[in-house]
């Protein structure tokens, strides 16, 4: 590389130069090639023939194009939500194609984080039992975090069984629960209803507890949990544990010391998948929860589509803040989400 | 007939393996039992009580039918009709507006199918792109391409409708504002979700225009799943096999069809698979954006399974329909997989 540099610059400089400044000048260069990425250096690479350097060129081109036009699409439904948000005038649907709407302002943002929502109010006529952006978003944490948690214990070990175990039903069972993963769900609310209501946990039935929902929903995301962990344990090779084995590990031992330490990618996708469906879903929640001080931000934000209208300006702003946490978590979990998406497991 | 009967010794080893599997599985149950108690309890159950339901006349007035609790049973317990719902679905005897079994099935079927190839062929084209060597702004696009997938869905569908507004959508105003700028000549006032006249004819003219509009936005919002799932799958390709295929005289196009579609195949088919579930069964879309019209010709079996429930109350047809839509899943991923398999002998 450094000899392309300095025949590269020597091109350019007078040959008068004297050796010292033309070494400055490659260092000098060479840092801020560093500094701009390796990519910048291998784009604007020298190669003996001009004309690769010009391939490269062109189809970087065309692949920056190509990509900008995607991100276009991309971000086009999303800057518009921004401008729902900001617009003063409460109006789904605004009359002209405008980024930054006339008297935009971050009202409805304020409107949503700081003052009680009417609605959702265990007592209609006392503002101070009506539920608050904070106490929604607790409830939705709660509930969001219970999910994963019961998706990612109970996914993790029953995937180990159907990775590592030979045995009885083997086969059936792995079936059994991609099957469930088909099974549409709308009639079966009634009898899931009445089966939670049977079930007490301090006098209070299952149903209307965040518990409760959260049981609910992990079972919902629980077989793609499996599948895709089933599949990312069978990557592992047996040989780690065969060793730890021979050292005397108990297989309890293998699974959680070398298992699940190699498999936080599938565990990262688990996560946030749970996560997502618990922080979403509000069907269900609507249908189990009695409570308005159990309510969460998704029953909230589905709340403001009224029957006869909607505060659009603030459906924008609580869409925007609700949609904040995932796009985070996403992007904190994003590493893991290539690897850990193995999708039913490719060796078998 | 002694010839098939296997030889005693295979035989005998075939017993002692399923000795030997036998006496590991009581420790893979234990890995299973939390994960399989929940599924039992909450998803198992109320499908058990949905098959039930389907050969009965459940309505509203048999709600107060409790299974646990013997006192109900005499006075709340539904009528058993057989297979009359069944019956009522498939010859459409439903006294239910614009409901067709014969055309929500095609329906469904061709939305499932547009959809999928578009997710998989702009996920491994845009996967494709975002692993080229040398690309400026890798992380930053790949960042960006997740948010459809990130933002919650019901936030999506809702956003969508509104830019598919006639008079102030986002959609008809954007394509003014590409009038006003390109010289172009684009209707303006387009009823994407009302129109009732096909924009195709001949075999399309099944598809209103409100498909092309749903199309549009679960392609927006399927894309980046298939992408992240092929990159995966194109991470791990090792260059040397594009080195050799280079070697061998192959073009870019050769390289595509003999290097990295077998190499990825192994990952997406367990993905096309997953999404064709999903987007058979993807209600959110189709519910929040078209609620199946102009006259439930976009309707999809899940979203008229739905109406079923929540505004006919007719649970025990809704029960058979759920059931009907569940084999007939079944079916086609039975068919997927045999397809997906069958050109996997064809290629070794």
């Amino acid at each position: 590389m450094r000899e392309q540099f300095t025949r590269f610059l020597a091109f350019f400089l007078p040959s008068e130069t004297g050796r010292e400044v033309r070494a400055i000048f490659v260092h000098a260069w060479q840092v801020r090639f560093r500094l701009f990425g390796r990519n910048c250096v291998d784009f604007f690479r020298l190669t003996e023939k001009g004309k690769r350097v010009r391939m490269d060129f062109l189809k970087q081109l065309g692949l920056q194009v190509f990509l900008l036009a995607i991100t276009l699409t991309v971000m086009f439904p999303i800057l518009w939500i921004f401008s729902l948000a900001l617009d003063p005038r409460n109006i789904d649907k605004p009359l002209e194609l405008t980024l930054i709407p006339p008297g935009a302002s971050f009202a409805a943002f304020q409107k949503v984080l700081c003052e009680p929502f009417m609605l959702l109010c265990s007592n209609p006529s006392d503002l101070g039992t009506c539920m608050t952006f904070g106490r929604l978003l607790l409830n939705s944490v709660l509930v969001a975090l219970g999910t994963s948690l019961f998706a990612v214990v109970m996914g993790a070990s029953a995937a180990y069984a159907f990775s590592r175990f030979q045995f009885v039903g083997r086969q059936a069972g792995m079936l059994g629960f991609i099957v469930l993963l088909m099974l549409p769900t709308t009639a079966t609310l009634a009898p899931l209803y009445v089966l939670l209501s049977q079930i007490k946990i301090a006098g209070e039935p299952l149903r209307t507890t965040l518990i409760g929902l959260s049981v609910a929903y992990a079972s919902g995301t629980l077989p793609f949990a499996i599948w895709n962990l089933k599949g990312y344990f069978d990557t592992v090779p047996k040989e780690l544990e065969e060793a730890a084995r021979i050292d005397g590990a108990s297989v309890t031992q293998t699974f959680l010391r070398i298992i699940l330490p190699l498999s936080v990618p599938a565990l990262a996708v688990t996560v946030l998948f749970s996560f997502m469906t618990g922080w979403t879903e509000f069907v269900l929640a609507w249908t189990f929860l009695e409570d308005p001080s159990r309510f969460t931000l998704a029953m909230a934000l589905r709340s403001m589509q009224g029957q006869f209208s909607t505060p659009w300006s603030e459906f924008a702003a609580m869409s925007i803040l609700m949609s904040i946490p995932i796009v985070l978590l996403f992007f904190a979990l994003q590493r893991y989400l290539v690897s850990g998406l193995t999708v039913g497991g490719v060796k078998g | 007939m002694a010839t098939q009967v296997a030889p005693l010794d295979r035989r005998l080893k075939r017993r002692e393996d399923f000795k030997q599997r036998l006496k590991r599985s009581p420790l893979a149950w234990a890995y299973i039992a939390p994960a399989g108690l929940l599924m039992v309890l909450i998803t198992m159950f109320p499908q058990i009580f949905q098959v039930w339901m389907a050969f009965t006349d459940y309505r509203i007035q048999n709600l107060r039918f409790n299974v646990f609790n013997s006192e109900t049973w005499e006075q709340y317990a539904p009528a058993m009709v057989g297979i009359e719902n069944f019956v009522k679905i498939l010859t459409n005897n439903l006294a239910i507006e614009n409901y067709d079994f014969g055309r929500l099935l095609l329906f469904n079927i061709t939305w499932t199918f547009t959809n999928v190839i578009f997710h998989v062929g702009l996920g491994i084209l845009i996967a494709l792109a975002l692993n080229s060597k040398h690309l400026i702004g890798r992380r930053i696009y790949r960042a960006l391409f997740v948010l459809p997938w990130a933002i919650p869905g019901y936030i999506n569908a809702l956003t969508w409708r509104n830019m598919f507004d006639q008079n102030f959508g986002a959609i008809n105003q954007l394509l003014a504002v590409l009038n006003t700028n390109l010289g172009t000549s684009f209707a303006t006032d387009i009823r994407w979700l009302e129109a009732t006249t096909p924009p195709l004819g001949g075999l399309l003219s099944f598809l209103p225009l409100a498909f092309y509009a749903l199309l549009i936005t679960n392609v927006w919002l399927g894309w980046p799943f298939m992408t992240v799932v092929a990159t995966g799958a194109l991470q791990a390709i090792p260059d040397e096999l594009y080195e050799a295929a280079a070697i061998d005289g192959a073009n870019a196009w050769n390289k595509f069809w003999s290097v990295t579609v077998p190499m990825i195949r192994p990952a997406m088919v367990p993905a096309i698979m997953l999404g064709t579930i999903w987007t058979f069964n993807n209600f959110n879309v189709i519910y929040f954006i078209t609620k199946g019209g102009p006259f439930g010709r976009t309707e999809i079996l899940v979203t008229q399974a739905f109406k079923l429930v929540y505004e006919q109350r007719i649970y025990g047809v809704a029960a058979a329909f759920s059931l009907v839509v569940f084999l007939i899943l079944l079916v086609i991923t039975l068919i997927n997989n045999r397809v997906t398999r069958a050109t996997e002998a064809y290629n070794a």
